[in-house]
């Protein structure tokens, strides 16, 4: 291709490459160019101050995205994910604010903070097994299990305090469970701790997806589940993962709002599943199965992170901001319609 | 014999159908001849069916026309088809269960009382009419889920004539029906020839064309070979065309058995739900180096044979020895770390994971070999690949492009890659060669004639006789989820195969 008299098809092919390129790294150029708007647009965007508050927003956003884009990769969705956020964010302020009681034994319990995020994330597993249980041994469609995994999580979070707020989540030095506000404003050399677990979250899921036999497994079960059986892959055990996988995802979202915010509400997280699913579909993930990356979905989760604090700083009204996100996020799987035809022509062409 | 050429109502001129990584059809060209039982045989993959979804609007060629009576006609969709008068009755019936004869009927053209109110009572009348031209004891009325399959079939039949259908094609339509429902059939194909509706006839079943056919048409590999009136030809003829003398089907099998045993199975039945046995008292061995043949009707109880010994059901009687060892419970991916391993039949369904690449598919069973702890360890994967690829020579440019993009003959060497690279003791391999062009059929015989000589036993399904009498070493028969026959290579008579397949199946029909 490097000689000057290249011919004419060849010319055309490699121009046809190039579209494929573009076509497939569009949520990257997406982002890229949101970026260079705001930063034109909003003097203060690209200041590290709000850079670093950019990413903390989306790296909540991109916690669940995470969890979620295994689930639709086996083919499934869920929507409790929104909801076990608040759940665990309302477990962790019961376990600090007012510790465990327990009735019949007349005693409290207050457990130290290691403690309390360990049972948290736990609450935020069993809820993806519950999930992930009603669709493996009782065939319950995902989409009905995770909507009653919704009311469930949300309705137990409200039980909890009696759908009030716990407030000022310190902790006490006489209860030896102090510290939870740093997972929230704490640093790491600097860098903020929820960016550093979004890093480790990242890093690892992309690895799972990519270089252990339960990655390829959870492909497969998207891609063909009948063939995946046969094939040896224990279907059944990936989709409890992927559910239980997008649980524990949620529950460290909850943790790391709660701990923010200093205090748990029971409504946090009310319709972040759409979020996660939105920033997944953006990233290339198909809601069919199959196909998807962790890294396309965390791009996705950016390009819906910097849209909306862009648009919060030029003041565009949070009605308008809806109807450009919606326009998004439908761009994006015309474009995805549009790369697919596209690639089944190539594959006509060279033949 | 008159001159045919103006009795001609459709014409298909050079017509050639390109899918990805396979040519369909090679500037075919046929002739439907007016009023008359315009037959098209060929192998599986031969390209009747593309052909004729080209005619029904179904598909659009990718070069080439039509004209129909003498005027070029582009139909590229079911509206072009129907204007035109062309119906098109479907391999597998496309019938709405929970709606009733009448409805299932006039499905999208329901007659109307001002557009909206459907008109019951007009519809059940009309649809009553058909059925009763086509003699069928159907009540209009009845739901289409209680019918039996035969009667489901008539339906198709008078829904392709409510639209006025001239030209009726019927793609296998006698695959799902009894010996006396076929009769009724072709007293029906009489009476439309008789009412000048022409016929395109498909079927596999080379006695029934001789018996309904006026012309016939054969094509191979998405060539056409010949055209001829019936009269003029017999069986004999026809399998000459369709399979033609090609080299690689003159494979020779010198077998490799020993009498060293691999596999035993010992009163294996697996109990039908409603009754009765898909499968009932099995019991047979198969040796290292062998290659046994199981032939069977659909519905014989073979492939759920397969799915018994690799661990799909859980509830089945008996038992099963691999090596000695006991391998009757377990899941699916313990039989395969015990030397089992499953070519499943359906390649497209249950084989292979459409949007991977070759690499992940064919390492898909066998990940366990090739990982440290959690991690996948890419270079002997890679390796091992690599390697697969050669040993079967499948063509591709990488093992990292996608799947779909291979020839079916290549997707199925990859579908015996995977279960390969699992080591087996004993491979099972169902209908191995369906749907894929002779020179990959010729392959996929001559791997497995190498892997018996290396020792592996092979159970192979097939519903093609000459295959099964070509390559098996022993021949094992099945009807109704019993053994009927066994023969070895020496004793095998396409006669006495036959014969065996069709034991007990009289009583079935009477039954069903």
């Amino acid at each position: 291709m490097s000689q000057a008299s290249a011919t004419a098809p060849e010319i055309k092919k490699e121009k046809f490459k190039i579209g494929m390129l573009l076509l497939n790294l569009r949520t990257f150029i997406a982002l890229f160019l949101v970026v260079i708007y705001f930063s034109i647009m909003a003097p203060n965007f690209l200041s590290m101050a709000n850079l670093l508050i950019l990413v903390k927003h989306v790296s909540i956003y991109a916690f669940l995205a995470i969890g979620m884009t295994f689930v639709i990769i086996t083919g499934g969705i869920d929507l409790s994910v929104g909801a076990i956020v608040g759940l665990a964010g309302m477990v962790a302020g019961l376990l600090l604010h007012k510790g465990l009681h327990i009735p019949f034994m007349n005693a409290t319990i207050y457990f130290h903070l290691p403690m309390v995020i360990l049972i948290t994330l736990g609450v935020g597993v069993l809820c993806g097994a519950f999930s992930g249980l009603l669709i493996t041994r009782f065939r319950v469609p995902p989409f009905i299990a995770t909507l009653g995994m919704l009311y469930i999580a949300r309705g137990a979070a409200l039980l909890l305090s009696d759908g009030k707020t716990f407030p000022n989540l310190v902790g006490s030095e006489a209860l030896g469970n102090t510290g939870f506000p740093w997972l929230g404003s704490g640093t790491i050399l600097g860098i903020p701790f929820s960016i550093c677990v979004l890093v480790i979250l990242g890093i690892g899921a992309s690895y799972l997806a990519k270089r252990t036999p339960l990655g390829r497994h959870i492909y497969s079960v998207g891609g063909n589940e009948r063939a995946a059986l046969l094939s040896g892959v224990r279907v059944n055990r990936v989709k409890m993962f992927v559910y239980m996988f997008a649980g524990f995802c949620s529950a460290i979202a909850g943790l790391i709002i709660a701990s923010q915010l200093v205090a748990s509400h029971p409504a946090t997280g009310d319709m972040f599943e759409l979020t996660a699913i939105a920033a997944a579909v953006l990233g290339g993930t198909s809601l069919a199965g199959g196909r998807g990356t962790i890294g396309g979905t965390i791009i996705g989760a950016f390009v819906i992170g910097v849209l909306g604090d862009g648009m919060v700083m030029m003041g565009v009204s949070s009605f308008w901001q809806m109807v450009i996100k919606g326009l998004v996020i439908v761009a994006a799987v015309v474009v995805d319609q549009f790369q697919g035809k596209l690639q089944s022509r190539a594959v006509i062409q060279e033949d | 014999m008159t001159d045919p050429s103006d009795d001609i109502i459709l014409k298909a001129c050079g017509i050639t159908k390109v899918y990805p990584g396979t040519l369909a059809l090679n500037r075919v060209d046929f002739n439907v001849y007016r009023g008359k039982v315009n037959v098209l045989v060929g192998e599986n993959g031969a390209g009747k069916s593309t052909l004729t979804k080209i005619l029904a609007g179904v598909e659009v060629p990718t070069r080439g026309h039509l004209e129909l009576e003498g005027k070029q006609v582009r139909i590229e969709s079911f509206h072009d088809a129907t204007r035109h008068g062309i119906g098109m009755i479907h391999q597998e019936l496309n019938l709405f269960g929970n709606m009733n004869v009448a409805e299932n009927i006039f499905i999208a053209r329901e007659l109307t009382k001002g557009r909206v109110h459907i008109d019951h009572r007009t519809q059940t009348a009309k649809a009553q009419e058909l059925l009763d031209r086509l003699e069928a004891e159907i009540d209009a009325r009845e739901q289409v889920a209680d019918l039996r399959i035969g009667q489901q079939q008539m339906v198709e039949i008078a829904k392709a004539l409510a639209l006025n259908t001239r030209i009726l094609i019927m793609d296998e339509p006698t695959s799902a029906l009894s010996a006396a429902e076929v009769d009724v059939l072709f007293r029906v194909i009489q009476d439309l020839k008789r009412q000048g509706v022409t016929i395109i006839y498909i079927s596999h079943r080379l006695e029934e064309l001789i018996q309904i056919g006026d012309h016939i048409t054969v094509l191979r590999d998405g060539n056409l070979m010949q055209e001829a009136p019936m009269i003029e030809i017999d069986v004999s003829w026809i399998i000459s065309q369709m399979v033609g003398t090609d080299k690689n089907r003159e494979m020779t099998h010198t077998t490799s058995a020993t009498c060293e045993e691999i596999l035993r199975v010992k009163n294996l039945s697996l109990a039908r739900t409603g009754g009765g046995y898909t499968l009932d008292q099995l019991n047979f061995c198969l040796c290292k180096g062998e290659i046994l043949g199981i032939y069977g009707l659909m519905g014989a109880g073979r492939s759920e044979l397969f799915e018994c010994l690799m661990g799909l059901e859980t509830e089945i009687e008996g038992k099963v020895f691999l090596d000695g060892k006991e391998v009757t419970r377990g899941r699916v991916d313990d039989h395969i770390r015990e030397g089992l391993s499953l070519i499943p039949e359906d390649r497209q369904r249950e084989g292979l994971v459409q949007v991977l690449d070759v690499s992940d598919n064919m390492t898909l069973s066998s990940l366990w070999k090739f990982i440290k702890w959690i991690h996948i360890k890419s270079t002997p994967l890679k390796q091992a690949v690599d390697q697969m690829v050669r040993n079967l020579s499948i063509k591709v440019p990488s093992p990292r492009v996608i799947i779909s993009s291979l020839s079916g003959g290549n997707q199925q060497k990859v579908v015996i890659g995977k279960a390969l690279l699992t080591e087996p003791k004993v491979l099972l391999m169902d209908e191995p060669t369906r749907g894929i062009d002779v020179g990959a059929k010729g392959d996929v015989f001559g791997i497995m004639n190498d892997l018996a000589a290396k020792g592996l036993g092979i159970i192979f399904v097939t519903s093609e006789l000459k295959e099964i009498m070509m390559v098996s070493d022993r021949i094992m028969v099945m009807s109704n989820g019993k053994i009927t026959g066994e023969f070895t290579k020496e004793t095998a008579t396409e006669e006495g195969i036959v014969a065996a397949s069709a034991v007990g199946h009289n009583h079935t029909h009477a039954s069903a």
